[in-house]
C-alpha cells in the first residue's frame, strides 16, 4: 500500500492526533447537545446550510483523526472497533448520535417533564405533553371493559388464582413432575374454564363449589389410604361420584352457605373487555389450538390418505384466509349453520374461530418438527414394539416439540397481538376500549396517549413471551 | 382382510364425521334461509349497488353493479398490498443488512427497531397512525409544500399528476427494453458458456432501460407535464386541493404501518438468509480468485436466496391478508367494501363472506403454488 500518509495518526504524532480528533468529537456533540436541549446555536454565525452540517462535518474530521488499526489505548480501540470502522460507517454513527441526541428532548417532555398526572378532569392537562389523567381516569375502563366497578375483584381473584395454580410446576417434586402434563394439558384448562365461566361471569351454576370444595377435600383425605395400585381409578370416580352424593342425596345446607355462588351476579360477556379480555381470550385460544394443531399436523403425515386430505385442506383453509374474515364468518355466517332455537354467546364463538384460525399455523409448526425428525427415531420406536400412538406420545412428540419452541411460541405471539381483532364480533378488548373512550365528548383529543399505553402495555407482554421462549429453547436444547 | 379393516376403519369415521358436521350445516342453513326468506344465490352480482366508495381505481358510482364493487375492493386491495410490499421489502433489507453490521450503533438501532415494531399488534399500529399521528398533520391551508408539489394535510397527500401524450409510445418503449435484456442474457449466458467470455450484461441493461425510455421522448414524440395540485377555497373554512392525485390518509396509514411490521419480519428472514451462508463458502469462494463482487454474487446471494426467498413470500402474503385490517379505518378494501356494505345492503351473508375467504384463498393458494415451483427449481439437487 503506497498511500501517502495524509493527516493520518502515527507513532509520533498519535497524542496530536488523539487530542484533536476527540476534541473535535466532542465539540459536535456539545453543538447538537446545547442545540436540542437548550436550544443554544454555536453555529449561529454560518450560513444555514452550513450551520446544519457543521457538526457532522467536525465529527466526521474527528473520527477520522482518531481512526487507528491499533493504539494500545482499551477504550479508544473498542470506539474504533465498534463505530468507527470506516468513512461510511463513521458517518451514520454519526447520524445515529445525533439522531438521539435531538429526539431525546421532545420524547422527555412529552412524556414526563411537560405531562400532567394529576387530578380526574379534562382541565388539568393544559401542557403541551402527555395528559396520563385521562389513562389514570380511564384505567378501570381499559382494564375491565364494561364490567362492573363492584365486581371486579372477581376477574383479579380468578387471575391471581389461575397464575398461582399455574406455576404448580415450579414447585412440584420428582415424585409429581410425571403428573404435570396431564396436569396441564386436561385439569387445569378444566379449573380456568370453572372459574372463568362460574366466577367472572357468574352464570347459571350446574357445578356447586361448595360441595365440589368438600368432596375433593374428602377423597384427597381418604386417597392417602388406598393403595397406589388402585390410586388413579380412584381418583377418576370417587371424587365425581361423592360430589353426585353430597349434592343429591345428602344435603348439609347450613354447613355450606359460604360456599355458594348463588350470590354472584350474572354479568354478559358483552360487558366483559379491556385488558382482561385479551388475557382470557389469548388464554383459551392458546389452550385450545395447540391440541387442534397437533391433531391436524399427525393427520397431514398419516398413511391414510383420506385423513390426509382432510387436515390439508383444513390446513391450507385456514391458512389462506385472513383472521378478520374468519370473525365475520363466525359473526354473520355460523348462526346460519346452528339450528335455530341454539344460542352460542359471541366470545365463545370468537374462540372458536381464533382458535381454529390458529391451530392450522400451529399444525404447520409442528408438522416442520415432525419431518425434522431423523427416520431412525420412527423405525427403532417401531422396532421396540410401539404402536402408533406409544411411538408418537413418548418417542416422536417429545423430541419434535422440543425443535419447533421457537415456532410455536412465534404462533402463540401472534394469536396475542391478534386478539384486537375481536372489536369485529362486537366485543371490546384494551384496544376498542381505547377507541370507546377516544370518542367520549369529555375526554375528546387524548388518542396518542391511549395508543401509547397500550402499545406500551402490549409490547411488555409479547417481548416477555419472546425472552421466555428463547430460554425455554436454550434449557431443552439438546446436541444431536 | 383384518390388515385391510384395520386401514379403512379409522378412514371412514373420520369421513363419516365430517360429512355429518357439514351435513348438519347445510340442513341447519336451508331450515334458517327459508325461515327468514332468504333465497340463496348469486344473482345479487350483476344488480345495482346504489353505495358510494370514497377511493376506487377504476370508475365506480352507486349505478354499477355489485360485482364491480367487488372488483373496487379487491383492486383496492391488491394496490395496498404491492405498495406495502414494495416499501416492506426495501426496508426489511436495509435492516436486515444493517442487523448484521459490525458498527455496533447501526447494529444495535436496527435491532431496536425490529423489536419494538414487532412486539405491538398491527391494529394498534394502524390505528396510532390514523387517530393519532396523521391527525396531527397541519389542516390544507396551512399545508407548506415539500419539494414545491407535494402537499401533506390532514386530508391526505397531495401529489402532482402526470399528464402524458402518446402513453402508450413510452409502455412500448419500456417493454421493448425488457425483452432486449433478456434476450441479451440468454445471449451473455451462452456466450459464457461456450468461450468463456463475460459481457457485462448489468451494464447493458441498465443503459438499455435508461435509453430507450428517453429516445421514446426524443424522436416518439412523446411528452409530459405535470398537473400540480392547487389550494381551492369550497368555503370560508373549507379548503381542498385540486388537480394530481390525491392519497387518503386511510391509505397512507395503511401503507406505513402494513410496510413498518412486516420489514420486522423481512429484517429477520434476510438475517437469517445471510447467516445461514457457511464461512467456508465465502473462503473457498475467494481462495479460487473471485472478486469479493463475484463472491457477493455468484456465491453468496444465490444460497442467501435460497433461505431468504420462502420465509419472505410468507410474509407478503401474510402482508396482503393483514390488508384486510383495512376494515378498522374504513379504507375501502375488499373486506370493508363487499364483506361490510355490501353484505348490509344484501344480507347474503353466506354467499358474500364465501366470495371474499374464496378471494383471499385463492390469492394466497396460488402465491404459495409459485412459491413451492420456485422452491423446487432452486433447491441444491443432491439426494
Amino acid at each position: 500500500m503506497s498511500k501517502i500518509n495524509f493527516l493520518r495518526p502515527d507513532k509520533d504524532n498519535l497524542n496530536t492526533f488523539l487530542y484533536l480528533g476527540s476534541f473535535l468529537f466532542l465539540i459536535s456533540v456539545l453543538d447538537v447537545f446545547l442545540n436540542s436541549f437548550f436550544s443554544l446555536n454555536l453555529t449561529g454565525f454560518l450560513p444555514g446550510f452550513l450551520s446544519f452540517l457543521f457538526p457532522l462535518i467536525l465529527g466526521f474530521v474527528g473520527l477520522y483523526f482518531i481512526r487507528i488499526e491499533f493504539s494500545g489505548i482499551k477504550q479508544l480501540d473498542l470506539l474504533n472497533k465498534h463505530i468507527n470502522t470506516n468513512n461510511f460507517n463513521a458517518v451514520l454513527s454519526l447520524l445515529i448520535i445525533f439522531v438521539i441526541i435531538k429526539s431525546l428532548p421532545p420524547i422527555l417532555s412529552w412524556f414526563v417533564i411537560d405531562a400532567s398526572f394529576a387530578g380526574d378532569t379534562k382541565d388539568v392537562c393544559t401542557g403541551s405533553g402527555a395528559c396520563w389523567t385521562y389513562i389514570k381516569v380511564w384505567m378501570r375502563r381499559f382494564m375491565y371493559g364494561m364490567y362492573p366497578n363492584a365486581e371486579q375483584w372477581r376477574i383479579n381473584l380468578s387471575f391471581i388464582a389461575l397464575v398461582l395454580m399455574g406455576s404448580v410446576g415450579y414447585f412440584a417434586t420428582d415424585r409429581f413432575k410425571k403428573y404435570l402434563t396431564l396436569y396441564y394439558v386436561v385439569i387445569y384448562p378444566l379449573i380456568a374454564f370453572l372459574f372463568i365461566f362460574f366466577f367472572i361471569s357468574g352464570g347459571p351454576v350446574f357445578f356447586d363449589f361448595s360441595y365440589g370444595i368438600i368432596a375433593a377435600i374428602l377423597s384427597i383425605i381418604l386417597g392417602f389410604f388406598i393403595p397406589a395400585k388402585y390410586k388413579f381409578y380412584y381418583f377418576l370416580i370417587v371424587p365425581l361420584a361423592l360430589y353426585i352424593t353430597l349434592k343429591y342425596f345428602i344435603f348439609f345446607e347450613e354447613y355450606i352457605e359460604l360456599g355458594k355462588l348463588d350470590g354472584l351476579n350474572w354479568v354478559e360477556t358483552g360487558a366483559w373487555g379491556g385488558l382482561s379480555l385479551t388475557f382470557i381470550i389469548s388464554f383459551f385460544c392458546l389452550i385450545f389450538c395447540f391440541p387442534i394443531g397437533m391433531a391436524f399436523a399427525l393427520g397431514r403425515r398419516s398413511n391414510f390418505p383420506l385423513i390426509r386430505y382432510i387436515s390439508v385442506g383444513f390446513i391450507e383453509f385456514w391458512r389462506g384466509v385472513p383472521l378478520i374474515t374468519v370473525l365475520f364468518m363466525s359473526a354473520v355466517m355460523f348462526p346460519m349453520f346452528l339450528p335455530e332455537d341454539f344460542f352460542i354467546d359471541k366470545l365463545v364463538r370468537a374462540i372458536i374461530a381464533i382458535s381454529l384460525f390458529e391451530a392450522a399455523y400451529v399444525a404447520e409448526v409442528i408438522r416442520g418438527g415432525l419431518q425434522a425428525l431423523p427416520r431412525g427415531q420412527y423405525e427403532a420406536a417401531k422396532s421396540l414394539g410401539m404402536g402408533y400412538w406409544k411411538m408418537h406420545i413418548f418417542v416422536i412428540l417429545p423430541q419434535a416439540l422440543k425443535l419447533v419452541i421457537p415456532g410455536i411460541a412465534n404462533t402463540f405471539l401472534a394469536l396475542v397481538k391478534d386478539t384486537p381483532l375481536i372489536f369485529v364480533v362486537g366485543l371490546l378488548e384494551i384496544v376498542g376500549m381505547l377507541n370507546l373512550a377516544k370518542t367520549n365528548p369529555k375526554w375528546l383529543g387524548f388518542a396518542m396517549e391511549g395508543y401509547v399505553f397500550a402499545a406500551i402495555i402490549f409490547w411488555i407482554i409479547c417481548y416477555a413471551m419472546s425472552k421466555y421462549s428463547y430460554n425455554l429453547e436454550q434449557k431443552y436444547k439438546t446436541d444431536r | 382382510m383384518n390388515f385391510k379393516l384395520k386401514d379403512i376403519v379409522p378412514q371412514l369415521i373420520t369421513v363419516t364425521a365430517v360429512v355429518l358436521v357439514f351435513g348438519f350445516f347445510t340442513y341447519n342453513a336451508q331450515i334458517n334461509m327459508e325461515n327468514r326468506g332468504i333465497d340463496f344465490g348469486y344473482g345479487f352480482l350483476s344488480q345495482e349497488s346504489s353505495f358510494d366508495v370514497q377511493f376506487s381505481l377504476i370508475e365506480y358510482d352507486g349505478s354499477h353493479s355489485y360485482f364491480r364493487a367487488y372488483l373496487v375492493g379487491l383492486l383496492n386491495t391488491i394496490l395496498v398490498s404491492v405498495i406495502g410490499i414494495i416499501i416492506a421489502t426495501i426496508l426489511g433489507v436495509i435492516v436486515g443488512v444493517a442487523r448484521l453490521s459490525p458498527n455496533y450503533l447501526i447494529n444495535k438501532f436496527a435491532a431496536f427497531y425490529v423489536e419494538f415494531f414487532r412486539n405491538i399488534p398491527l391494529l394498534l399500529q394502524i390505528f396510532f397512525w390514523y387517530f393519532a399521528a396523521l391527525r396531527a398533520l397541519p389542516l390544507p391551508q396551512d399545508a407548506e409544500a415539500i419539494f414545491g408539489v407535494f402537499f401533506l394535510t390532514i386530508k391526505g397527500l397531495y401529489v402532482p399528476a402526470f399528464i402524458w401524450q402518446n402513453f402508450s409510445v413510452f409502455f412500448y418503449s419500456i417493454v421493448a427494453a425488457i425483452i432486449a435484456i433478456i434476450v441479451i442474457r440468454i445471449h451473455a449466458k451462452r456466450v459464457q458458456e461456450n468461450q468463456g467470455k463475460q459481457i457485462p450484461v448489468f451494464l447493458i441493461s441498465i443503459g438499455l432501460i435508461f435509453i430507450l425510455p428517453l429516445l421514446s421522448f426524443l424522436i416518439g414524440g412523446v411528452g409530459i407535464s405535470f398537473e400540480v395540485p392547487v389550494l381551492k377555497q369550497l368555503a370560508t373554512t373549507s379548503f381542498i386541493y385540486e388537480g394530481g392525485v390525491s392519497l387518503p390518509p386511510e391509505l397512507i396509514a395503511l401503507t406505513l404501518s402494513l410496510s413498518l411490521y412486516t420489514a420486522t419480519f423481512i429484517a429477520e428472514c434476510v438475517r437469517a438468509g445471510i447467516q445461514g451462508v457457511g464461512k467456508g463458502q465465502k473462503e473457498a469462494a475467494a481462495s479460487i480468485g473471485l472478486t469479493p463482487n463475484q463472491v457477493l454474487k455468484l456465491v453468496i446471494m444465490p444460497q442467501a436466496l435460497r433461505i431468504i426467498i420462502p420465509p419472505t413470500t410468507n410474509q407478503y402474503l401474510n402482508l396482503t391478508k393483514n390488508s384486510s385490517l383495512a376494515a378498522a379505518i374504513a379504507y375501502p378494501d375488499l373486506v370493508l367494501v363487499f364483506a361490510g356494505t355490501a353484505l348490509m345492503q344484501t344480507g347474503k351473508a353466506i354467499e358474500i363472506v364465501s366470495i371474499t375467504m374464496f378471494t383471499y384463498l385463492t390469492l394466497s393458494i396460488s402465491i404459495s403454488l409459485l412459491m413451492n415451483w420456485y422452491n423446487k427449481k432452486i433447491a441444491i439437487q443432491e439426494k
